[in-house]
């Protein structure tokens, strides 16, 4: 279980991160949803202690994570895999090699066995006969699955994903949903996802965080968030062709604000 | 202001860089790669430099000492002093601030931007250890090797151009050699190569790995690991000059 107390994060005076506070659901998928340049990517990398909150503490299972040392740290980052907006795949390594990397780094398990969980993860998301290609030789979709398998390969307890699915066709996006809802479900992992896709949200949210200039506005389930009453939510979602239906349906019930 | 906090920053990148390496035979693969990078990335420009450094100062000593009054040998000694002292070190010290440094600039800018960094970060792995330290290590082992390499092609270049245009016979030139060779020397020019090595490997890494920015920051990045590299060696040279001669 994550939990976030009181987080503020500025840039230079600038305030990001304004006073967010929330209990992600452990062995779930918790989307942290929001308009580009809310906050989103800040408050992950927060959490994940990329970036240093000004104030405020995360907690990992009770544990204070913001005022722990280094060695501390890492113990609990052993346990955190992460995608990032932009993949981060190692440049210089093969898709293979940039797999293989964690698991030279933190296991003892012989060549063979590498191997062979090599191919598992990359077989559960899809990609396999592409572990010689090197990073570049890959399209958006297929870098944000390998970015998903090493983050798996060491079956963290936490997954982070940032904007899993930018950038990629509706099918693609769909295809990596319904991965980061598998792996959840599979290995009971808490999965943090960042998105401003609707679809996302109402494939694969069993709690949404939505985020607007800073400000958690709003949190809940996917089934509560049609019906929610706040304006600005209200605003997010709708604006999505993909809720027109159930938009209409609201105004007939002429429950929905503005 | 910006100059004392970057000092400041570049003094904390060697705190954070002390500590024991996550699995030992991937740091040991990793320093390898550097090694490899740095020779051979490096080898070739800096024999092709060498050969016609010295072959530039035989005909300019030459050029220089026309008195009869002199003997022949004395051009031989002359090169090889000025090769051994200056040529050497530091004008293939400065080609490498150009070559490695941008090199090791950009690669870690890149890193930087692309959030492979912060990756090795999440992974548990002190990215600052992992990144920083083979690299430096590795320059402290290549760059004094491949400035004894160039010592030695650089006389070479001096005796064959001596002899191809027939200024100096390969004979006097090897006589001219061994007279009045100081062993200091060899070990002054060593010293600067350790200093140099340092500089630039480690100007870069600094350079590189705290970018911020986009992909425009990155050629800035190296660009100024490469001017600060320069003239941080040629102020060293100075000084060790003035120190240790
Ligand atoms: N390193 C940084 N330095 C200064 N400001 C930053 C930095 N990173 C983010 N910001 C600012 O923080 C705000 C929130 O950025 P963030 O990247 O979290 O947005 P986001 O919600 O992830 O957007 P997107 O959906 O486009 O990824 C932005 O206004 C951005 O300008
Ligand atoms: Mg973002």
């Amino acid at each position: 279980m994550i939990e976030t107390k009181n987080i503020i994060k500025g840039f230079d005076e600038r305030i990001v991160i304004n006073d967010v506070s929330t209990v992600l659901k452990a062995g779930r998928c918790n989307l942290i949803i929001g308009a580009s340049g809310s906050g989103k990517t800040v408050l992950m990398k927060c959490m994940v202690g990329l970036f240093e909150p000004d104030k405020g503490e995360i907690l990992y299972n009770g544990k204070n994570f913001t005022n722990m040392n280094r060695n501390e740290r890492t113990e609990i980052r052993k346990e955190i895999g992460m995608l990032f907006q932009g993949s981060a795949l190692f440049d210089s390594l093969t898709v293979e090699q940039n797999i293989l990397f964690p698991l030279n780094m933190f296991t003892a398990l012989n060549y063979k066995e590498k191997q062979k969980r090599v191919n598992e993860v990359l077989d559960r998301v899809n990609l396999k006969e592409t572990n010689n290609k090197f990073p570049a030789e890959l399209s958006g979709g297929m870098k944000k699955r390998v970015g998903i398998a090493r983050a798996i390969v060491l079956n963290p307890k936490y997954l982070f994903c940032d904007e899993p699915n930018s950038g990629l066709d509706p099918q693609t996006s769909l295809v990596i949903d319904q991965l980061i809802k598998e792996i959840t479900l599979e290995h009971n992992i808490t999965t943090i996802v960042n998105t401003h896709d609707m679809n996302s949200v109402m494939e694969i949210g069993d709690f949404i965080i939505y985020m607007h200039q800073g400000k958690k506005e709003w949190e809940g389930t996917n089934k509560e968030i049609i019906y929610s009453k706040n304006k600005l939510l209200n605003e997010f979602i709708f604006a999505s062709e993909f809720l027109k239906d159930a938009k209409e349906k609201r105004m007939l019930e002429g429950n929905l604000a503005n | 202001m910006t100059f004392f906090s970057e000092i400041g920053r570049y003094c904390l990148m060697f705190k954070g860089m002390f500590s024991k390496p996550e699995n030992r035979k991937v740091y040991w693969k990793e320093f390898m790669r550097q090694c490899a990078d740095i020779g051979v990335g490096a080898i070739g420009i800096v024999a092709i430099i060498s050969v016609f450094m010295g072959a530039v100062s035989t005909l300019q000593t030459a050029y220089q000492l026309v008195s009869p009054l002199i003997p022949l040998s004395t051009i031989a000694q002359v090169v090889r002093d000025t090769v051994i002292l200056e040529f050497a070190p530091t004008l293939v010290c400065i080609v490498l601030a150009g070559v490695v440094g941008s090199k090791i600039a950009s690669e870690l800018g890149n890193m930087r931007i692309s959030e492979q960094i912060d990756a090795l970060e999440i992974m548990g792995i002190n990215s600052k250890t992992y990144l920083i330290l083979p690299k430096i290590i590795a320059a402290l082992l290549v760059i004094p090797i491949l400035v004894i390499i160039a010592t030695a092609l650089g006389i070479f270049g001096g005796r064959m151009a001596g002899s191809m245009i027939g200024i100096i016979s390969g004979y006097t030139f090897d006589h001219g050699l061994l007279d009045g060779f100081l062993p200091y020397n060899v070990f002054f020019a060593l010293s600067k190569a350790y200093t140099f090595a340092f500089i630039i490997s480690s100007i870069s890494c600094f350079y590189g790995y705290y970018v911020q920015g986009g992909s425009l920051e990155i050629g800035k990045a190296s660009t100024k690991a490469v001017v600060v590299s320069c003239i941080l060696i040629l102020l060293a040279d100075y000084m060790l000059a003035a120190l240790l001669l």
